[in-house]
């Protein structure tokens, strides 16, 4: 499951970040902002307009992701 | 000695250094690129200025953004003309260690001696977040000290310890280490957290954020800060006004009749007071911003609108810098540098002139009190104030309008990025607040003192040399070589309604829009009649242009590039002539059609 397709208010676990093209920036960056296997996960909210960006929940910070970057982050709910 | 405080966004570092050196701080550029350079001096003792430099913030070293390579560069003294700092201060915010950590282990790495400002250590006691320092000290290797930046004496600890010396640089972090789960390891030690998030955070966002009440706050925040910054300045902007007129009648009366006279009464005191006046809306506005800024709402305006944003060819990003630019479109060319993405970069850029900077003010507040009647409308709205809040609303649509072409003309290939941090929400501090609010008055008194007043006496002296033979029968300001070039382009805009007064205000008004204000008031002062020599601004024109240029006139200033600044800021931050030429023919055309319907429809 990717983390785009996470619900309002579920929780999830990370399982790793897919670079999507040779030396991806984005997925760098996921990784560094602690988008890392392992790492809980929660979306707390939706963007007004459908429902995109989506903010997520990681530690103690709050990320507005929009949906294609959070395409790259692989999850499993339990 | 050099320190450098470093830190993650969101650390409260500049509160920090803001606490450290209070107003002794000088912003510049770094020498070759585009990010802000903030030092200041602390003093140690009578002897003894330390200097510090507050770093841009940053995430990881490990990076392609301009902010961070800046950082990071410096930390390593790897900037040209920059001095490697002989001292770090990495600024950590004790409620959001998990991120902080792992920042501060890569800045352990530099090998520089340092220490860590546990900041915002008194919100982390409150949430019940219990750090064992010694322990976090003894794993990390490197001293930490609890700081509170929005307390007056919130750094004493972290000058005592800077004071002793006894700081040595650590063991640097092996470039193996998965620092992810060092942090980890660390906060299972030394740090106890009961609750992961801080539930009034919880709380704010659940309505805040959410997908039609959120969207309703933020009209209404946008909607009040404009109605209060337009009626809240009146009684301010009155008393300036009645300072200036007296000290102009003190003049009048006092000096002898002649070229002096002239110069100080109807040059500069007409030119530059009718530009000094709008320092209380400039200021409310400024302040409006901060507050917003310091609270951490920006972000979740710039949340709600993302999508919004990237429809019309924007980003959610785009949205501090052109909020910035309703102040003042300088800062806000110079706060693009957050977007990532160039495209996204080069198309807010050039939209942000459409932004209805402070400047404007002056030239919208003079025209609505001329033109549009001060009533009420549905017992609560001024009109003028509604007049207003049009104007601005028909900036930010043209905008996106604008952009929308501009998306369309050069499609992005590659995919978008938002990846924006939502910050703790935050008492705004007064201190940080007034620091700010005092860099933009001293920029704007500035550019008035320098700028503006030498463009005012040129003004002058064009139109009123060459002095007209004793038997012209004309108004002296018509012999004038001003008067003269005002009438040769007069038929270029006589379709949109311009006379040749506003003509010749329009030249100097290139340098800076309110300036087209001073240079009116000094035209008519000039060409006013011996019983009203001080030439009030308002009456001549509200009596002497019909409704339909004053409309005109608001129109073209809506999209006119009549900003020198703006344009030099535009060019040094793409590093593009091309950028720049088109920001100039868009807008030029679109004002030149705006005024022109404008006038047409309404004459």
């Amino acid at each position: 499951m990717i983390l785009s397709d996470l619900n309002l208010g579920e929780r999830a676990q990370i399982t790793g970040v897919t670079n999507f093209g040779l030396g991806d920036a984005v997925s760098r960056r996921l990784r560094n902002l602690g988008f890392v296997a392992g790492e809980e996960v929660v979306c707390v909210a939706k963007g007004p307009f459908g429902g995109d960006p989506l903010l997520f929940q990681i530690g103690f910070t709050r990320f507005a992701l929009r949906k294609e970057e959070a395409g790259r982050v692989e999850i499993v709910t339990r | 000695m050099r320190i450098a405080l470093v830190g993650n966004p969101n650390s409260g570092k500049t509160a920090l250094f803001n606490l450290l050196t209070g107003s002794r701080q000088k912003v510049a550029n770094y020498p070759g690129v585009t990010v802000e350079k903030k030092s200041g001096q602390l003093k140690i003792s009578q002897s003894e200025t330390w200097e510090l430099l507050d770093l841009p913030g940053a995430y990881s070293f490990d990076t392609e953004s301009p902010d961070e390579i800046v950082a990071r560069d410096i930390c390593l003294g790897n900037m040209p003309e920059e001095k490697k700092p002989e001292f770090i201060v990495c600024v950590a915010d004790a409620t959001n260690l998990r991120l902080h950590l792992r920042f501060a282990l890569e800045v352990k790495s530099l090998g520089l001696p340092m220490v860590i400002a546990l900041n915002m250590s008194d919100s982390a006691e409150r949430r019940g977040i219990r750090i064992d320092i010694e322990q976090l000290e003894a794993e990390l290797g490197v001293p930490i000290i609890p700081t509170v930046a929005v307390k007056r004496d919130g750094a004493d600890k972290l000058l005592d310890a800077l004071k002793s010396k006894r700081i040595n640089a650590p063991l640097p972090t092996s470039p193996d280490l998965d620092l992810h789960s060092e942090v980890n390891r660390i906060l299972d030690r030394a740090v106890h957290m009961p609750d992961r998030t801080s539930s009034l955070d919880d709380r704010i966002d659940r309505i805040v954020l959410h997908p039609v009440l959120g969207l309703a706050i933020l009209a209404l925040t946008m909607f009040f800060m404009f109605q209060a910054v337009f009626s809240w300045a009146t009684p301010f902007m009155d008393a300036i006004d009645s300072g200036i007129g007296a000290l102009g009648g003190f003049l009048e009366e006092t000096l002898p009749d002649g070229p002096l006279r002239s110069l100080l009464v109807e040059g500069i005191i007409a030119g530059v007071g009718s530009v000094i006046i709008f320092l209380p809306q400039i200021l409310l506005l400024f302040l409006f911003i901060l507050i917003l800024e310091e609270s951490g709402y920006l972000p979740r305006a710039a949340f709600l609108l993302d999508r919004l944003m990237l429809g019309a060819g924007l980003s959610g990003r785009s949205f501090i810098p052109l909020l910035s630019s309703f102040a003042c479109a300088i800062p806000g060319i110079m706060a693009t540098r957050t977007i990532q993405d160039p495209r996204d970069r080069i198309a807010t850029i050039l939209v942000a002139p459409l932004m209805t900077c402070s400047a404007r003010l002056p030239v919208y507040t003079l025209l609505i009190a001329a033109f549009i009647p001060n009533q009420t409308v549905l017992g609560i709205f001024n009109l003028g104030g509604l007049t207003l809040f049009s104007l601005y609303v028909a900036g930010i649509l043209s905008a996106m309008i604008v952009a929308y072409v501009m998306k369309k003309v050069r499609p992005k290939l590659d995919g978008q990025s938002l990846l924006l941090e939502l910050p703790s929400y935050r008492f705004p501090n007064v201190r940080d607040i007034v620091i700010g609010l005092w860099e933009r008055a001293r920029l704007f008194l500035a550019r008035v003192g320098k700028v503006i007043l030498a463009i005012t006496i040129v003004l002058w002296a064009l139109s009123t040399y060459p002095a007209p033979p004793a038997d012209w029968t004309g108004s002296m300001i018509d012999y004038s070589i001003a008067g003269r070039i005002g009438h040769s382009i007069e038929w270029l805009f006589a379709p949109i309604g311009f006379n040749w007064q506003i003509c010749i205000a329009l030249i100097p008004g290139l340098a800076a829009r309110e300036v087209a204000v001073s240079a009116l008031g000094t035209v008519y002062a000039i060409s006013a009649s011996i019983e009203d020599p001080s030439g009030a601004l308002l009456p001549i024109i509200s009596t002497e242009w019909g409704l339909a240029t004053g409309l005109s006139l608001l129109a073209w200033y809506i999209f006119a590039p009549q900003c020198l600044a703006t344009l030099a800021v535009m060019q040094k931050e793409t590093r593009s002539w091309k950028v720049v030429g088109i920001a100039v023919t868009y807008l030029f055309g679109l004002a030149y059609l705006a005024s022109f319907l404008t006038f047409q429809a309404f004459s």
